[in-house]
């Protein structure tokens, strides 16, 4: 080969491998994208079925049951305008508390309940995570405010 | 008054930066010595300055000065000392502090080990620090200066959050940061060779060993950080693909980039251009990691909006770090040239392979981590990207890349024969595959990426073993012995840090396929078994700590009968914070680790329980720092010391401020 082909070669080489890196990584990329809806969202239908996502909002104060088995919690998850029932299996972070900012994610249950993978409640105790300050914020926004929830105003939740 | 003298010192610190930032390099450029020979003062008053300021920060929290915001901020009276002195770096202000004092470090090192450097070289690499110096002194003094005054004073502080109060947070940070700002060295190297337009095989002789050090430092803070989210967040994962760890990935993985490409350019004078490019993307990286962790901006976005002049300020010193270094790369690079050419089979084309890999998984991490903070910042929605993601780019990239690593150093530059690469690592490549694929059956379970790990990890081993041999055979020595012992450290270094490698694959791939977790309810007097191991509940029991109250639970651990350890996690809750804390408790070992947590109190004495059963996980940290003593070793090679020793002797005179500064 002369100098001339290997050089041309090699860049061939390196823009076929770079082109399989990157197609690689864009596929990887496209299907592992975890969105996030608000319990608004989720109720109008806008979540998807059958693959994951995640939800965050306020637990509800007295909605945290226990089963028997000492693992399995229900709660309630809300914006303050509607409402999302959530399992999950397993214990659960330090930081979650009734009345508190929580994110979960998981995939909605053919009867509507948010059957939850994990739940996320990191960071300290004034923390709110974006997600569910701003789902707050956006349903005040619309202005349905329902009668069976929390009053809390968003700037006051906000970190 | 200690607060407002740490405070002087910093505006000090910031003038001295002014100088030395701007006449050492003007005075490269025009020839003169005397301007070229103001950086070696200018940077060791800076070092001077910068420690007393630290100093006076560290005094502040040790006295529990509640006066000055930051310490009420992050410290209580009730905190033990040890943490917190560790609260210098519990927040922004501090950490910034912490940056620079350790940039205005490794500034002193130079002064120290570069009495060897052309004097315009020298001068231009101080001048550049100053700068970059120059830049965070500024930012703290505007908009976070660690030192505000909290009038009147608090009665008592806030506390740290106890997730840092723990030894990790006294080693984890300055680790990394010594990392972090160890890539400005190799960064201010670059600059000031593309501002000199001469980058020969000497820049790279001397940068090497400031990259390969501050490498070191990264691989352990990096380590260490892993192993502290192991025991502290209390679900036992050591890598959670979080904004935070990527963040000091990148920089990782750029600078493994760089120190191959930097071989390169030491032996081979080829990669110049490339070489430059790294170490501007290393530093660039460690800059982006910083801030993306302390500005606020990952918990959220909109923390920019509250306070918006350090968001500015921010994007604006990154914007002329990262822009104005990659326009003089523009500008001056061409002239640089490109060095020695080579073969398409050829050990350079191996490292370049080895460099585009690397680059590209820096790229892909990059992309996992930023692409939500563009969604969110411009109102596109919220998305995050799970863990999934960085497995599936991973593996597929480190395999290849790993591949070559075995047959890279065995590879001859310029042009390498590849029927004689095969004829050499064939048995290494059959011993290999075959104990890949027995040794799942022998562990009792079999995956393909169980195989695959295993197979990665002995390839390493018994390439590096074909290349040992290959290269005592060139060596006449009486005996095996002194021929090993004839190698260079530089090169065992190199061995090393690869078997690093190896043993930290077999950690991940052994935990991966291996590890057993249960979370379940156990009463007191229960018993559960998991890898073979059975594990009692005998109740728990409330302690006091110096600023929490726990519950704390015992669990005896027996195998067979036979009695291994009691253990003893703890839930804590802290008062002033009133924020609950899990402390995991962990029976280490060679082959294994127990890992026991507390989840919540259920009704008569009964808890909710994790009980993990993780074999080999302590390989994961273990392979990360014997890369670093291999790196160290490298360091220690005669070509260096031997290059310091002679330039020493010739140039005597350049000692004597040296020891005035040091008195």
């Amino acid at each position: 080969m002369t100098p001339r082909q290997k050089r041309f070669s090699m860049i061939g080489l390196g823009l076929v491998a770079l082109g399989i890196a990157s197609a690689l990584v864009l596929n990887a990329f496209n299907s592992n994208l975890v969105f996030f809806f608000t319990p608004t969202q989720i109720e109008n239908g806008e979540a998807p079925k059958g693959r994951s996502f995640r939800i965050g909002g306020l637990v509800e104060a007295g909605t945290l049951k226990r089963e028997g088995d000492g693992l399995t919690v229900h709660f309630v998850v809300t914006d303050t305008v509607k409402r999302i029932p959530v399992t999950y299996k397993g214990i659960l972070p330090d930081l979650f508390k009734e009345g508190k900012g929580a994110v979960a994610q998981g995939q909605l249950g053919t009867d509507g309940t948010f059957v939850a993978s994990e739940v996320l409640a990191k960071h300290d105790e004034n923390y709110m995570p974006p997600e569910v300050a701003e789902a707050i914020a956006k349903a005040k926004k619309s202005g349905a405010q329902s009668s069976n929830t929390l009053t809390m105003s968003p700037e006051r939740i906000k970190p | 008054m200690i607060p407002e003298v740490g405070h002087f010192a910093l505006i000090l610190a910031l003038c001295v930066a002014l100088v030395q930032g701007i006449l050492p390099i003007y005075g490269a450029a025009a020839g003169s010595p005397v301007l070229m020979s103001m950086a070696k003062p200018a940077a060791r008053a800076q070092f001077l300055l910068v420690l007393i300021a630290f100093c006076c920060l560290g005094y502040a929290f040790a006295q529990k000065d509640f006066s000055v915001l930051y310490v009420a901020a992050n410290a209580n009276s009730k905190l033990p000392l040890h943490y917190r002195l560790a609260a210098i770096w519990g927040a922004h202000e501090g950490s910034l502090l912490l940056w620079t004092f350790i940039l205005t470090l490794w500034m002193f090192a130079v002064t120290l080990f570069s009495t060897h450097l052309p004097e315009a070289m020298r001068a231009r690499i101080l001048g550049v620090m100053g700068l970059v110096s120059l830049g965070f002194l500024l930012f703290m003094l505007t908009v976070s200066n660690p030192f505000e005054r909290l009038i009147p004073a608090a009665p008592d502080g806030r506390d740290l959050n106890p997730l840092l109060q723990d030894p990790g947070m006294v080693m984890h940070p300055p680790m990394l940061y010594m990392g972090y700002v160890g890539f400005s060295v190799a960064f201010a190297f670059a600059i000031a060779a593309l501002l000199g337009g001469n980058l020969d095989a000497a820049w790279a002789r001397w940068s090497r060993p400031w990259t390969t050090v501050a490498w070191c430092f990264l691989t352990v803070g990096i380590a260490l950080g892993s192993g502290w989210a192991y025991y502290e967040l209390g679900w036992g994962g050591w890598w959670f693909w979080d904004p935070v760890e990527n963040a000091s990935f990148m920089p990782w993985l750029a600078g493994t980039a760089l120190m191959h490409s930097l071989a390169v350019t030491d032996k081979r004078g080829g990669f110049k251009v490339w070489t430059v490019l790294l170490a501007i993307m290393a530093f660039s990286l460690s800059l982006l990691g910083t801030f993306l962790v302390r500005s606020g901006v990952l918990t959220s976005v909109h923390a920019f909006a509250t306070d918006p002049k350090r968001g500015l300020f921010i994007l604006a010193f990154l914007a002329i770090v990262i822009g104005g270094s990659l326009l003089l790369y523009a500008w001056r690079a061409p002239r640089v040239g490109l060095g020695g050419g080579f073969d398409l089979v050829s050990r350079e084309s191996m490292l370049l392979a080895n460099n585009v890999l690397l680059v590209v998984a820096m790229a892909s991490v990059l992309l996992g981590t930023l692409y939500p903070l563009f969604l969110d910042a411009l109102g596109l929605g919220k998305i995050s990207v799970g863990p999934p993601y960085f497995d599936t780019v991973f593996v597929p990239l480190m395999t290849p890349a790993i591949f070559l690593m075995g047959i890279g150093p065995l590879a001859q530059w310029k042009k390498a024969s590849l029927p004689a690469l095969a004829m050499q690592l064939r048995w290494a490549f059959g011993v290999s595959v075959g104990t890949a694929l027995l040794l799942p059956f022998v562990l009792g379970k079999w995956t393909p990426l169980l195989s695959l790990g295993l197979l990665l990890s002995l390839w390493i081993v018994t390439t590096t073993v074909a290349h040992i041999r290959e290269r005592v055979s060139h060596l006449v020595g009486n005996s095996l012995l002194s021929c090993l012992a004839a190698l260079p450290r530089a090169y065992w270094g190199m061995v090393l840090a690869h078997c690093g490698i190896a043993v930290f694959i077999v950690g991940v791939t052994m935990v991966k396929g291996f590890e057993v977790e249960q979370d379940l309810r156990m009463n007191v007097g229960e018993t559960a078994t998991i890898g073979g191991y059975t594990f009692r509940f005998d109740g728990a029991q409330e302690v006091k700590g110096p600023n929490y109250i726990a519950a704390r639970g015992i669990f005896n651990v027996t195998k067979e009968g036979r009695e291994v350890t009691m253990m003893y996690p703890e839930k804590r809750l802290y008062a002033v914070q009133n924020q609950a804390m899990t402390e995991a408790a962990i029976d280490s070992g060679l082959l294994r680790d127990l890992y026991v947590s507390l989840g919540e109190p259920l009704e008569d004495g009964a808890w909710s329980v994790r009980l993990y059963h993780k074999p080999f996980i302590d390989w994961i940290w273990g392979g990360c720092l014997i890369m670093a003593l291999g790196g160290l070793l490298a360091v220690s090679d005669r070509r260096y010391r031997l290059a310091w020793r002679r330039e020493r002797a010739e140039a005597p005179e350049a000692l004597q401020p040296l020891e005035k500064g040091a008195a």
